[in-house]
């Protein structure tokens, strides 16, 4: 193999798993160690940057960064990330004062349709910039679905209004109640740049027997869940299902037991596993008695003289073709009908843009949606933008607004005259954590607590009011805890060939046997030569250039806890831990564009 | 040293042993030698070694004496019987112990210091009884703890860190204990695991004294140009006649070498090694020869590396001296004591 390149970017953000798997390319391992010294509000900020709702998020984010954490490789679970997000926010003192302060408009106006997570990250990008932002949405407040969609017992209003708040107080004009019915008299009102950011916001339809005439006890789930929030719709049935798996369904069932539901299940048509619903969802509607039913597809709804009366299914199991495909057949099994006064759907959502007319110059692909350039964010129109749900179809806060981040790039450089193709580059910095032959300037020593639990509410008071959060969030000394679970991913093994007398050091006293002296080969026949066995390919081999024996130094960094304990005790100083740190840009940050070198 | 445990959490892909053990439950402590320390690598070739022949800790008694190299068995075989002696009495200790118990596998661990000068005599006669012992001796050339005055095992003309000129004769450990009858003998390096680790299960296998003189560059005080112990001059100076594998069990050897470059030699405990022959003409059944090699080589500033010589045969102390099988430490007092009418059959036997 060739000498790993550290110095490009990309190489140690990798080694950093959790932040590589965020969309937004959070920094995940700097804002716990912040956590751990009490510095909530720093954490915070770093956060804020990069993702814009750490309150939020810290409640209600897919977490795809907690799969990828390094911790779940060593052990059973990952670090609470996500929650820990919430400690900053819970914790953090009152952070105006670090926020953009408000400048002089540059005389550029840029429009939102929607006011979501994606728009009001553009919008956050945009505004410190002078750019005059008005964003338009049909509801009266701010936030979109996270607003309308995220049940208050999961996300209360004060956190909502508290971040949205901090982007509308930028100078940022919100229209609310303004529901924007035509691309095309938007575009007539010559603002510089539009951005879409309007969502998903349609609920598929369950066409089968019986919808029409029951339909008056037959509910989509999210208009269901946004009539909630707005608090007109107040009760349901006593026996409530709920058709669907995904984290709406979650939603829908929990809010269904606070609003009277006694006897509420979830019916899925998939296998319970297969679900897409997060499995900490899953959870907390278990817990809270609703049973989450499988393999069961409805066929039709049951009704009485127009009223519901329940839902009947056809039986099915997973059958796997020679090609590993999932297909669902009828088992053979007599159908099942369950007895029932409500029916909440929740089969998935749609992209609705009839608002868009054919001649704006917006042009839509054969599934009606528009096209989107998936780095710029830019349709078809030169001076109109899509993100979030609306760019390319239903998927998480957290991708909205990492391509809100992307969007908002394109639009200020497109209206500084320059090449919205042409991306900068991050911003990487490294230095050495050596503050003394042992000392490091992180916590190196590996904590083995298990994951802590997040207190939860007791079930009868939160069963009670639709209102009362049910996660307490973790107080100073679980977050404490949970904190040193994190093994500091970004602070990088850094191996120096010069320097490495082969004394065999680092790789005795490696607790993972990371480290390897062989020699060179193609990466297979390398990986197959390691002191360990390799157990995931996708995980990097560091390999240094030839050493004064001929043989060269293999680093598997997929189980590295980053102890530091190679560069303790290397004698040489051939290996140091350095702190990586990588900052995405954002619209206005000085742009490198050439590669730096990382090390 | 360094100031925190080595964490628990281990690979999760380790092979564990036929006991179900990982290497990394054949460690001690956390090692506080010097970063760098060719004395760790011995430490991790004989934790591999145990690990590899599924060794239970419990049946190994690690003794050592006075010196950086007899810090180490703190480091390894946590779960093991120690006894960290008097400086230079560690085979005292050692026979003492064996006699008392000839059921553990002995672990006698030294350094030039402790076996070459303090202890000089009582490594002789150790190795001359025929001790069934694995005498691993961690060769740096040098005072470590005292910071870097040359020991006895210091090659004359060698330069100390400061630059003076040793002018001393060396004593060479192994060209003694082939002297003094050692039924295995051989040399190694401490970065050269691949040929230390079978060394030392090979020595732990062998019934009668084994020594092993493995080279341990001293990164503080002896890894520097001028020094013949250093890590760039062992590796360039290094003569290895041979490379060996273990064979545990009774399975067909599968490596295919070329014909007339093996030989396996089986041992007492059943276990085979296979020799790799390096240099063809080297014969490791012929201790005159070895001596002849080992000093034709010495004079040419080259160092011999490889099993020296062995004795698949060999003798240990217990059956010199005719004792009992069963270890002297569990036989109950009507055996050792069986009364009045045995001895006076014995002083009749003898009037």
């Amino acid at each position: 193999m060739k000498p790993t390149d550290i110095a490009a970017p990309d190489y140690f953000h990798k080694v950093v798993d959790c932040q590589w798997a965020c969309p937004a390319h959070t920094p995940v391992p700097e804002y716990i160690r912040l956590i751990a010294q009490g510095r909530y509000s720093d954490a915070y900020m770093i956060n804020w940057k990069s993702n814009v709702f750490p309150g939020i998020l810290g409640r209600t984010c897919d977490r795809p960064c907690e799969p990828a954490c390094r911790r779940g490789r060593v052990e059973e679970t990952p670090v609470a990330i996500c929650r820990l997000k919430r400690v900053a926010a819970d914790f953090k003192d009152d952070i105006k004062q670090r926020l953009p302060k408000p400048v002089p408009k540059n005389g550029k106006r840029v429009a939102f349709v929607g006011g979501g997570p994606a728009s009001l990250t553009v919008a956050r990008d945009l505004a410190p910039l002078g750019y005059h932002c008005t964003v338009f949405d049909s509801d009266p407040e701010a936030g979109g679905m996270m607003r309308t969609q995220i049940p208050k017992f999961r996300l209360p209003n004060s956190v909502i209004d508290e971040e949205t708040g901090y982007i509308l107080g930028l100078g940022v004009e919100f229209k609310g109640g303004h529901r924007i019915e035509s691309m095309k008299a938007l575009l007539a009102e010559k603002y510089d740049a539009i951005f879409v950011g309007s969502g998903a916001p349609r609920g598929r339809e369950l066409d089968i027997p019986g919808r029409k005439e029951a339909a008056g006890n037959i509910h989509i789930g999210i208009d269901w869940l946004s009539s909630v929030s707005f608090g007109h719709t107040d009760k349901i049935g006593k026996r409530v299902i709920v058709l669907g798996g995904g984290n709406t369904a979650m939603d829908c069932c929990r809010t269904a037991r606070r609003l009277g539901g006694e006897d509420v299940k979830v019916i899925v048509r998939s296998g319970f596993e297969e679900m897409k619903a997060s499995p900490w969802e899953k959870e907390d509607a278990i817990h809270e008695d609703i049973p989450i039913l499988n393999f069961l597809v409805p066929v039709s709804f049951i009704h009485d003289n127009g009223k519901l009366t329940g839902v009947t299914f056809q039986k099915v199991k997973a059958e796997y073709d020679a090609k590993g495909r999932r297909n669902l057949v009828p088992s053979g099994e007599p159908d099942q009908t369950f007895e029932c006064d409500d029916v909440l759907v929740a089969v998935g959502q749609e992209n609705a843009f009839p608002w868009i007319e054919p001649d704006c110059g917006i042009e839509f692909d054969k599934w009606h949606m528009p096209k989107v350039d998936p780095k710029t964010f830019a349709s078809t129109n030169p001076k109109v933008f899509f993100g979030g749900d609306a760019a390319f179809g239903p998927k998480n806060i957290i991708w909205a607004v990492a391509q809100g981040h992307d969007a908002a790039l394109s639009i200020h450089k497109m209206l500084s005259g320059e090449d919205i193709t042409e991306r900068p580059l991050p911003e990487v910095h490294v230095s050495s954590q050596k503050m003394g032959i042992h000392e490091w300037s992180y916590d190196n020593d590996i904590s083995i607590d298990k994951r802590f639990k997040v207190p939860h509410r007791d079930k009868v008071i939160a069963l009670k009011d639709i209102k009362t959060e049910v996660e307490l969030g973790y107080d100073v000394k679980l977050a404490l805890g949970e904190a040193h679970r994190c093994l500091n991913c970004d602070v990088q093994t850094v191996f120096s060939t010069s320097l490495c007398i082969e004394c065999d050091a680092c790789a005795d006293i490696c607790p993972m046997d990371c480290i390897t002296f062989t020699n060179n080969g193609e990466e297979d026949d390398l990986r197959h030569r390691l002191k360990a066995p390799s157990l995931h390919p996708d995980q990097d081999l560091y390999v240094s250039s030839d050493l004064k024996t001929g043989r060269v130094m293999v680093k598997d960094e997929d189980v590295c806890l980053h102890c530091g304990l190679c560069a303790e005790r290397c004698p040489t100083g051939a290996w140091d831990m350095q702190k990586y740190f990588i900052e995405m840009t954002h619209a206005g940050s000085t742009c490198p564009t050439k590669s730096r070198s990382a090390a | 040293m360094t100031y925190i445990a080595k964490p628990k959490f281990h690979h999760p892909g380790l092979k564990k042993n036929e006991l179900g053990y990982t290497h990394r439950d054949y460690e001690g402590k956390i090692s506080t030698l010097c970063a760098g320390c060719g004395h760790d690598s011995i430490t991790a070739s004989i934790i591999e070694a145990c690990y590899e022949l599924s060794i239970e800790p419990h049946r190994v008694a690690k003794i050592s004496g006075i010196g950086c190299s007899s810090k180490t068995p703190d480091y390894f075989l946590g779960n093991s019987h120690g006894f960290n002696s008097v400086h230079g009495r560690m085979p005292s200790v050692l026979t003492g112990a064996n006699l008392a118990n000839r059921d553990l596998i002995y672990l006698g661990v030294s350094g030039d210091g402790d076996s070459a000068s303090i202890g000089f005599g009582q490594f002789a006669h150790s190795i001359r009884r025929g001790v069934n012992m694995t005498y691993i001796v961690e060769n740096n050339g040098v005072y470590g703890l005292t910071k870097g005055q040359f020991s006895a095992t210091a090659d004359r003309g060698s330069k100390s860190k400061k630059g003076v000129t040793n002018t001393d004769n060396a004593i060479d450990l192994v060209a003694i204990a082939l002297q003094l009858g050692a039924t295995f003998v051989a040399r190694s390096f401490s970065g050269d695991k691949s040929q230390l680790v079978p060394l030392i299960a090979a020595a732990i296998g062998h019934k009668g004294a084994s020594f092993i003189d493995v080279i341990s560059p001293c990164i503080a005080f002896n890894n520097h140009a001028g020094s013949t112990k250093s890590f760039d001059y062992v590796r360039e100076h290094n003569d290895a006649v041979n490379r060996l594998d273990v064979l545990v069990g009774r399975d067909p050897i599968a490596v295919d070498y070329a014909p007339g470059t093996v030989q396996v030699v089986e041992q007492h405990d059943g276990s085979r090694i296979a020799l790799r022959k390096i240099d063809a003409d080297y014969d490791p059944h012929d201790r005159l020869g070895a001596q002849t090699f080992l000093a034709k080589h010495a004079a040419k500033g080259q160092i011999v590396t490889g099993l020296l010589y062995v004795d698949p045969d060999a003798e240990d102390l217990h059956e010199h001296l005719n004792t009992v099988e069963t270890p002297l430490n569990t036989l109950e007092a009507d055996t050792l004591c069986p009364g009045s009418s045995v001895l006076d059959k014995i002083n009749a036997s003898l009037r």
